[in-house]
């Protein structure tokens, strides 16, 4: 499933990245620690997460994730979004906590390796 | 002259909901001169009510309490903020509780135990001190500079509340005085494994008096301040880290 369908189901807001819509979601990872995801994230999944720090578009870029969803309506820091801009990264935000947005995702693509 | 100083700069108190009782003034200067320490940071959890009564307890013996705080960032980032005046302290305390939601529940987290260097119990901070505060990373470090003081990463070989464990690396262009490493680390192990452009120091963590300095870093320098240690870090006038 392309991220541009999973964004409509769960109504998800994009603040960056809109040219890369297409990317087929291979599975999501929900974590907090970015040194957890650097380690067990894999391409092409989709990143929940409530942190809103600069280095989270650096570690999409490095796990070649298809985007970062960030919970609960936090806004990210506006570094975050000039660097997700420029390196062409999809942020988007959920209202939703975690929980939700997880299993919304499981129930939409499980998780497929 | 410039001499060889031993320096503690991160040991919690009784304040912290994570120690016990035991790390009282008394108790924690005696260890402290027992370990030979010339330089000790007071830096509990988003707190710094009870530096006042270490720096007080520690008129009569050679060793230079320095007053600070262990804050957590909003991404969870555990920094060191040391300074030389206790007003300055006093100012980002009063920051960091405006923006550190919750209270501390005893039951689950500890006594919260402010004292005086008699360690008279003066009462219990009811802010939840474990817990993290919206400030971001960057805005933190720029307040404790702006307060004159310096600001260290704490512990970044620790799995949880560190730069690295919450952050993934180090960002660019931050604007840290030194990383910290713990006692399960050398700094020659340090050295490999962290190659940032920052300098490292070692602390002790202490959560009890007997692992006060524990581990520490020597500094060459002509009075035990944070002004001198901030030439230290920066190689200037003569006054170094010789770890």
């Amino acid at each position: 499933m392309k991220t541009r369908e999973i964004i409509k189901t769960l109504q998800l807001e994009v603040l960056t990245g809109q040219e890369t819509l297409d990317t087929e979601v291979t599975g999501g990872y929900t974590s907090d620690l970015l040194s957890d995801v650097i380690a067990n994230s894999k391409e092409g999944n989709l990143w929940i997460t409530l942190q809103i720090h600069q280095n989270i578009v650096a570690v999409a870029k490095l796990k070649d994730l298809a985007g970062i969803i960030i919970i609960n309506n936090r806004k990210p820091d506006k570094d975050t979004l000039e660097k997700a801009a420029a390196e062409n990264i999809a942020v988007m935000i959920s209202k939703e906590m975690a929980f939700e947005v997880s299993g919304k995702l499981y129930e939409l693509i499980g998780s497929q390796d | 002259m410039l001499r060889p100083f031993k320096a503690d700069l991160h040991v919690h108190t009784c304040l912290s909901p994570c120690t016990e009782l035991d790390m009282s003034p008394k108790k924690i200067l005696y260890s402290a001169k027992k370990k030979e320490i010339d330089i000790l940071g007071i830096c509990d959890h988003n707190s710094s009510e009870n530096s006042l009564a270490i720096i007080n307890a520690a008129q009569k013996t050679d060793i230079n309490v320095i007053p600070g705080m262990e804050v957590t960032s909003q991404e969870e980032v555990h920094v060191l903020a040391l300074f030389d005046d206790i007003k300055s302290t006093l100012k980002l305390q009063e920051h960091v509780y405006k923006n550190l939601p919750g209270k501390n529940d005893e039951e689950a987290f500890g006594m919260q135990v402010i004292v005086n260097e008699k360690e008279e119990v003066l009462g219990f901070n009811d802010k939840l001190l474990i817990g993290a505060t919206t400030i971001p990373l960057e805005e933190i470090i720029q307040l404790i500079h702006a307060l004159d003081g310096i600001c260290i990463a704490s512990h970044i070989d620790r799995e949880s509340f560190s730069i690295i464990s919450q952050l993934g690396f180090i960002p660019e262009n931050l604007d840290l005085d030194a990383l910290e490493i713990s006692p399960h680390v050398t700094f020659e192990e340090a050295n490999k494994r962290y190659p940032y452009n920052y300098p490292i120091t070692s602390s002790s963590d202490a959560h009890y008096p007997d692992d006060i300095g524990k581990s520490f870093t020597s500094f060459l320098l002509q009075d035990g301040t944070i002004a001198e240690i901030k030439k230290a870090l920066k190689n200037k006038d003569g006054r170094k880290l010789i770890h």
